[in-house]
């Protein structure tokens, strides 16, 4: 295969990272809403910890940004 | 992609969404061979720092705050109440680090939502001297507080005899990972949120009047996001800062 075009579809590939950032940020919210339902006086201190949370689920959607670029622009 | 695209031009706004990142030196400063410029991200930096420093010094200090000194108090208050949640009152001593750490990228990250400017922290370069003066530190207070028993770091207890090995590995891999994934974070954070805005931006040129609109949307909505995210990403930053900076101080509590 010509390694151009192996480039690319590597580069497309790299977006399935996406899919795993998309669930992880989908259970950091989904369990911190189950949580505070069930104990509302709880949920405000755990706020900070959720977006913590959140950033770091969605870096390592990122991360597969970081690897496309690479994939493309370094090599 | 053996070539770079080159850049459309509209009234003197470059399209290319990869455009806003180049780094051009401003004033020219010779220094053997190499390249000290003052470049415009270093410009950017100059003014985030003055900003700061504006923010914290200015005006007379009252018992009852005005909206500057409102800021920097609860800046103050926000970077101690994290500092004292994470690391406690061993980490008291490293509170202006820390507070100079959260200042400088909060300003970097906020001052790049602002059109024209130069996102500093969408630099790797930028982010990974950070992220390795905070990984260097926290193993230099390490071996400070606790010497060569500070290696046992490496060595989870509890743990049968057998996987040992392996688990010492794996968390010595992890060690040496961290200021790579604390500087990609946030580099990475930076650098897509604003290469989205500028392909957003692109698509409402393209769009023109009839349908621009829409991409404008989205552009207002991804804009308000990115807000967001410049500051979690300074706070996440500081969190991990701070994290580090515990396990060198307590080490694990195992």
């Amino acid at each position: 295969m010509d390694v151009e075009a192996a480039k690319l579809i590597g580069a497309g590939l790299v977006s399935f990272a996406l899919g795993g950032a998309g669930v992880g940020i989908g259970i950091v919210f989904g369990h911190y809403l189950s949580g505070a339902l069930r104990n509302p006086a709880a949920a405000q201190g755990q706020f900070p910890n959720l977006l913590l949370g959140f950033a770091l689920a969605e870096a390592t959607g990122l991360f597969g940004l970081v690897l496309g670029l690479i994939i493309l622009f370094v090599f | 992609m053996s070539e770079p695209v080159p850049s459309e031009h509209v009234s003197g706004f470059a399209l290319d969404p990869m455009h806003q990142f180049k780094v051009t030196s401003l004033i020219k400063i010779p220094f053997g061979t190499i390249n000290a410029d003052f470049t415009n991200a270093s410009l950017w930096m100059v003014i985030g720092v003055v900003f700061v420093l504006v923010v914290m010094l200015a005006g007379p200090r009252k018992l009852v705050p005005g909206r500057l000194q409102s800021v920097a108090e609860m800046a103050y208050e926000f970077v101690a109440n994290m500092l004292r949640d994470t690391v406690g009152d061993a980490g008291r001593p490293f509170f202006p680090f820390i507070f100079t750490l959260f200042a400088f990228i909060m300003a970097m990250n906020l001052q790049a939502m602002l059109p024209g400017s130069f996102a500093v922290t969408s630099h790797v370069i930028v982010t990974f001297a950070l992220a390795l003066v905070v990984f260097v530190g926290a193993t230099v207070v390490g071996f400070v507080k606790h010497g060569a028993r500070y290696l046992r770091l490496f060595v989870p207890s509890g743990v049968p005899i057998v996987l040992l090995p392996m688990l010492a590995v794996i968390e010595v891999i992890s060690y040496f990972t961290r200021p790579i994934s604390l500087s990609i974070r946030l580099f990475a954070n930076m650098m897509a949120g604003h290469t989205m805005l500028k392909v957003f931006g692109g698509f409402v040129v393209g769009l023109g009047l009839l349908a621009g609109w829409v991409p404008l949307a989205v552009t207002v909505a991804v804009f308000a996001l990115e807000v967001l995210v410049a500051f979690l990403q300074a706070y996440v930053f500081c969190v991990l800062a701070c994290i580090y900076l515990n396990d060198a101080i307590h080490m694990h509590d195992h």
